[in-house]
């Protein structure tokens, strides 16, 4: 069996506890939630915290707030079960629950948590294998070694931003409440995401994410389409998300497509909101936005499937989310 | 002990003339029955003990290091920090298990530790036991191992190219291991004859078992010199024999007890380096070494398919018969021997036994590479040939404008009849099974007649149920069964064969209680331990069934016998007129008259002493005399036909199997249940097989395993298995116990090829090698758009040296099995 390094737990009950604690462990601490990302980075040697903070019992992350019209705000100590249930989530920002059912298993989902999913870690398939197997590879820049395998000429890391959840929130306009001992901050998640594989947040390791807000509810509409080879478990390894802001008469004010799956960070394809924006979604302007994706998305050799079919598949993807929503706007 | 002793060779070679395989089907009360696994309960509720489960006082964990480098010499090892770290007992290297082993007995070429070189990355170098096994980690984590790297050896081609270095200093030439050349007739005036000359190249990639349970093993030294492994093993005589071998003991003080396994599907049925390194440890410490591998390192043990590259060349007359058959496979066998030569035999056996193929040419090669060995897999070297023959079938159909369905069922092998090379085939229930799932899948109206992007495919297959010769050379049984009666009616049935999951613990309950006339959860069943039970040589080839349980109707006869004539004595009347039934012994005349079993047994015991019997079986002899006829022959063969129905999106590639159709010649089912259970797990195993299974490695890069995890290494789950309509066929096979023959393997074999045929129905696409994946299925539908050739596959093959052929003329030519004498070309 895969052992977990040992490490010291602490199990804070109150944010500002949480963010003391953080404070005094220093850079080796590190917070947990539902622990389905890091502890298996941990038994694989990818991260080694001293300190593992959890967030767990912390009562003001488990909450979700608000509805439609005045905005949600999500705790991110929910979990994504929790999320996926919840009536409100269901009714008004259907998109999000439906893209969260599409996350792993239901036993993952059980523990896995909205904060975790919008913090996990970027994924390669050079770098999520145990220690001996990066030994035999001689390790990578992201961790222990000084060499990208997937793309050897570069000086940074290519690993793919994995979870589903953050290209909807990225196009939807969520914004993200963090907490350290220095105070709040909130910020946008569409800047919240560095395109580098190991610098990949931009966030300092010591602020906690407290909670995700969404907007009202009124007015747009969106979308999630994920790439994977199996109906469970796997990751994406090509995610579209997809809004647009509707006016009266039908016709789209703007757009905005995120593709996942695809680069260190969420990818925004600024030329496909504009091939939408300005009129009534439609073949044509259906068609150019998932050109523009697929000129746009350049996936490198470290996930499942061919990346060139990842490339290709961006086209299709892009359309069939697109006509999901002229769909629903008809209906 | 009063024991009726007979042999099971009874004189034919056939094995025991049944009772019960001439009963009438009515009288049958336990068999054919769906009734519950004997261990059912165990399982389900959690409280069957793995070989994990096992914990001894004192005992130690053992962590193996692996190498991280694909082929090297060793040049150093220094685990004098491991050993001084606290709480560390012992750390072995392959110095201290230098005897090599190895399944076979042509290749022992595989060490518990390596000794001065390794392999593959993977390959043990080191073990260490330790308190627990954190320390045990941290010790590994400090053994020092200087290597000096040699160029690593990564596909077939260059293999067969590279004389320096070799992977092994044995084998044929350069790094093949083992080449194979067999002609069966005329192969020129077979293709003569022929109206139309294919040649079609396929590829199989490899794939692993993935057994849900890891392997895991516990030695314990004991003070009395003894040792005993508890393991999850398929074969557990193998291992005995292997570790009285390589701990250099008598087999007497060697013990080993077959836990049972979450999984097999032939990933256990080689003697592992782990088994061997607990058992050196614990006598090394005094102390039981428990250890449990992790997923990484179950697929480092693999032993599973075999990454196969075929050429096929097949003679066919317009009505769709064959003429000739001339097949060449060259698989790719990793760093060591394991089952191969078997494997590679068997891509060349079963070709013969559905269709006649009245001239038949094999030819095979194994490669050796830097990579974890391949070995028997669920079908064990025969989906790759199943897939290219029945694909090349269906393209033979469209050729010549024949249905796939009728253009097989008119040239079926007959039932008792002898191949062209030389298998002897006896019930042959494929026509049975194609008519079925033709008329269950309304296959007339739906191939060739679905709208694009919809289709369906047939294919069949035929497996052993056994293999006809054991894997060393030797005459005695190859199943034995022992029974033992007490005096207040319990029955205990012993026997070496062991229960991987398929329900072989409960055929011998069924087969033991149909017999005795009593209630199958009556019997207490002691399986898989070399102390306690007879041999039998392992869960692999399809075997068990039809041997052990042979081997059982045979001791609960002969138990019946003493029974019988204690009772008859008794109340007086004719042994004849005696019948076990409902847990009672009486006169069928006058079923009134009769006593219980417990009092039965009581009789038998005041009678004769203390009551037991044993029963054993023996294959029949195969009509083959030539070099290589070991491999193929077998007491039976099953048979399997299956339609696939796909839905192919032409934009994303994406094949999606909403429905299989599958028909099985079962002979007669033991238990319909577990049957089902079988022909469905295969259809599953088939799906994962035939769409994305690939076991890969990055050749650039160390030949390093791709992704041995059970996220990456993809596998279906339960949303990607389709709906399955199984007909059983049951055309009662004389060898078969109660006439029944194999279902564990079959079933797969047929899948693969059905959905590439029903792939290519939907949209026009050959995919000629497996998994068949999105990508691929782009690439073959972008090429039919561009007037290129509409396929995606291999289309070339090496073309290294062979030997001369061992030439063996037909039954059809007057041949007797034996080769005829080669041209003496050297001197
Ligand atoms: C087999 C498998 C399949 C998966 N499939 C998918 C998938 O399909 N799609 C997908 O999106 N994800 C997938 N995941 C990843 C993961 O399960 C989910 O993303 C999950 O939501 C992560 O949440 P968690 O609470 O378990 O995160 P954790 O593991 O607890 O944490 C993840 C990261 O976030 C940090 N963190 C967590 N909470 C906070 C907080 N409040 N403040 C600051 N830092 C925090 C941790 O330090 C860590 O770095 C899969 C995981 C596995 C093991
Ligand atoms: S992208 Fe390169 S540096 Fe980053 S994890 Fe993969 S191999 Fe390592």
């Amino acid at each position: 069996m895969m052992r977990l390094p040992k490490f010291a737990y602490l199990v804070p009950k109150t944010v500002g506890e949480a963010a003391r604690m953080m404070g005094e462990a220093g850079p080796s601490g590190q917070f947990v939630a539902g622990g389905t990302d890091l502890y298996p980075n941990m038994k694989r040697r990818q991260q080694t915290p001293r300190t593992v903070i959890s967030v767990a019992r912390l009562g003001e992350l488990r909450r979700i707030e608000g509805d439609g019209r005045e905005g949600l705000r999500v705790g991110a100590g929910v979990s994504l079960t929790e999320l996926i249930e919840h009536p409100v989530v269901n009714r008004d920002y259907p998109s999000l629950a439906r893209a969260a059912r599409l996350i792993s298993t239901p036993t993952l989902r059980n523990m896995g948590t909205v904060g975790g999913n919008l913090l996990l870690d970027t994924r390669c398939n050079y770098y999520d294998q145990n220690y001996e197997w990066r030994k035999g590879i001689n390790f990578c820049l992201k961790k222990d070694g000084d060499v990208c395998w997937v793309a050897p000429g570069s000086q940074k890391c290519w690993a793919v931003q994995s979870s589903d959840l953050v290209p909807l929130m990225v196009a939807i306009g969520a914004r993200l409440k963090l907490v350290s001992t220095l105070g709040e901050r909130l910020v946008e998640a569409r800047g919240f995401y560095n395109d580098d594989g190991i610098d990949y947040l931009h966030k300092r390791p010591d602020e906690l994410l407290a909670e995700i807000q969404l907007p009202p509810a009124a007015g747009w509409r969106a979308v999630y389409k994920k790439l994977r080879r199996r109906g469970a478990f796997d990751f994406p390894v090509l995610g579209v998300a997809a809004r647009v802001d509707a006016v009266e008469g039908g016709a789209v004010s703007s757009a905005r497509v995120v593709l996942g799956g695809v680069a260190p960070a969420p990818l925004e394809v600024e030329a496909a909101g504009a091939a939408l924006a300005g009129s009534q979604l439609n073949d044509e302007t259906m068609r150019a936005a998932a050109e523009a994706c697929y000129l746009r998305a350049r996936p490198l050799d470290n996930t499942d499937h061919l990346m060139n079919y990842r490339k290709q598949m961006a086209r299709p993807f892009v359309l069939r989310a697109l006509q999901e929503l002229a769909q629903e706007s008809r209906q | 002990m009063a024991t009726n002793n007979g042999h099971g060779n009874n004189g034919d070679g056939r094995g025991p003339k049944t009772k019960g395989a001439g009963a009438r089907p009515e009288d049958l009360k336990v068999v054919g029955k769906p009734f519950r696994k004997v261990d059912a309960r165990s399982k389900c509720v959690g409280a069957t003990k793995f070989a994990d489960d096992i914990s001894l006082p004192r005992m130690l964990y053992c962590k193996i290091l692996r190498s991280h480098v694909p082929h090297a010499l060793i040049k150093a090892i220094d685990y004098s920090k491991a050993l001084a770290l606290p709480g560390v007992h012992a750390v072995i290297t392959g110095k201290d298990l230098p005897i090599p082993y190895g399944i076979l007995p042509v290749s022992q070429d595989e060490t518990a530790l390596c000794v001065d070189k390794v392999r593959f990355i993977g390959d043990p170098v080191a073990a260490v036991a330790a308190i627990d096994e954190d320390t045990a980690f941290d010790a590994m984590n400090l053994i020092e191992v200087e290597y000096e790297p040699l160029p690593a050896v990564a596909t077939i081609e260059e293999a067969v190219e590279t004389s320096e270095p070799r992977i092994h200093d044995y084998g044929d030439y350069n790094n093949v291991h083992k080449t194979v050349h067999l002609e069966f007739g005329d192969m020129d005036e077979g293709f003569r004859e022929a109206d139309v000359v294919r040649e079609d190249v396929f590829f199989y990639e490899g794939n692993t078992h993935l057994p849900m349970e890891q392997h895991a093993a516990v030695g314990h030294y004991d003070a009395d010199g003894k040792v005993t492994l508890w393991s999850s093993t398929q074969t557990p005589h193998y291992v005995h024999r292997a570790l009285a071998k390589t701990l250099e003991m008598p087999a007497a003080h060697v013990r080993v007890i077959a836990t049972p396994n979450g999984g097999g599907f032939g990933g256990k049925s080689d003697p592992f380096n782990h088994e061997i390194v607990v058992c050196e440890l614990s006598r090394r410490t005094k102390r039981p070494v428990k250890v449990t591998l992790t997923r990484e390192e179950v697929f480092y043990c693999h032993r599973g398919r075999h990454p196969v590259l075929m050429k096929s060349r097949i003679g066919v007359k317009k009505d769709g018969s064959i003429t000739a058959l001339d097949f060449q496979s060259f698989l790719d066998g990793g760093a060591y021997g394991s089952y191969g030569v078997a494997s590679t035999f068997y891509t060349g056996a079963l070709q013969t036994v559905t269709y006649e193929v009245p001239r038949y040419r094999f030819r095979g090669l194994r490669a050796f590479t830097n990579k974890p060995p391949c070995g028997p897999k669920r079908g064990h070297g025969t989906p790759q040939p199943r897939f290219g023959l029945e694909v090349q079938l269906d393209k033979v159909a469209e050729e010549l404008n024949l249905d796939p369905a009728e253009m097989r069922l008119k040239h079926l092998v007959k039932p008792n009849t002898v191949t062209a090379n030389y298998l002897r085939v006896g019930s042959m229930g494929l026509g049975a099974c194609i008519e079925k799932v033709v008329e269950g899948s309304d296959w007339k109206n739906k191939f060739r007649k679905l709208p694009e992007g919809r289709g369906f495919g047939l294919a069949c297959s035929s497996y052993i149920c056994g293999a006809g010769l054991p894997i060393y050379w030797n005459s005695m049984p190859h199943s034995g069964v022992q029974l033992r009666l007490d005096r207040q009616g319990g029955v205990c049935v012993q026997c070496g064969s062991t229960d991987i999951g398929q329900g072989s613990d409960s055929v011998l309950a069924y087969v033991v209680a149909e017999i005795l006339g009593i209630d199958p959860f009556d019997i207490r069943v002691v399986t898989a331990d070399t102390d306690l039970t007879p041999v039998d040589l392992g869960s692999y080839s399809s075997r068990v069934t039809l041997m052990t349980g042979n081997a059982a109707i045979q001791a609960a006869e002969r138990a019946r016998e003493l029974l019988a004539k204690a009772v008859a004595e008794k109340l007086s009347v004719p042994v004849d007129n005696l019948s076990f039934a409902e847990r009672r012994v009486f006169d069928v005349e006058n079923p009134e008259v009769g006593v219980s079993f417990p009092e039965a047994v009581v009789l038998a015991e005041s009678k004769y002493g203390t009551i037991g019997t044993v029963g054993s079986y023996v294959p029949p002899r195969s009509p083959g005399r030539f070099k290589g006829a070991g491999v193929g022959p077998s007491p039976a063969y099953s048979y399997s036909a299956a339609v696939a129905e796909v839905e192919v999106d032409a934009d994303t590639g994406y094949v999606n199997v909403p429905r299989v159709w599958v028909a099985h010649d079962i002979g007669k089912s033991i238990n319909p249940m577990l049957v089902m259970g079988q022909v469905e797990g295969s259809i599953y195993m088939g799906l994962g097989e035939a769409l994305m299974e690939e076991m890969v490695y990055r050749e650039n890069r160390n030949v390093v395993h791709k992704f041995p995890s059970l996220l990456e290494y993809k596998s279906p789950t339960t949303l990607e298995m389709c709906d399955v309509f199984t007909y059983l066929v049951e055309d009662a096979d004389p060898n078969g116990p109660f006439g029944a023959k194999e279902v564990g393997q079959g079933p797969l074999l047929p899948v693969m090829p059905a959905i590439a045929n029903a792939v290519y129905d939907a949209v026009g696409v050959r995919i000629d090698e497996v998994p068949i994946t999105p990508e691929k299925v782009l690439a073959a539908l972008r090429a039919k758009r561009q007037g290129k050739d509409a396929r995606y596959g291999p289309t070339r093959t090496p073309s290294p040296a062979w030997p001369d052929p061992l030439k063996v003329p037909t039954p059809a030519e007057g041949g007797d099995g034996k080769e005829m004498p080669r041209v003496a070309v050297h001197s």
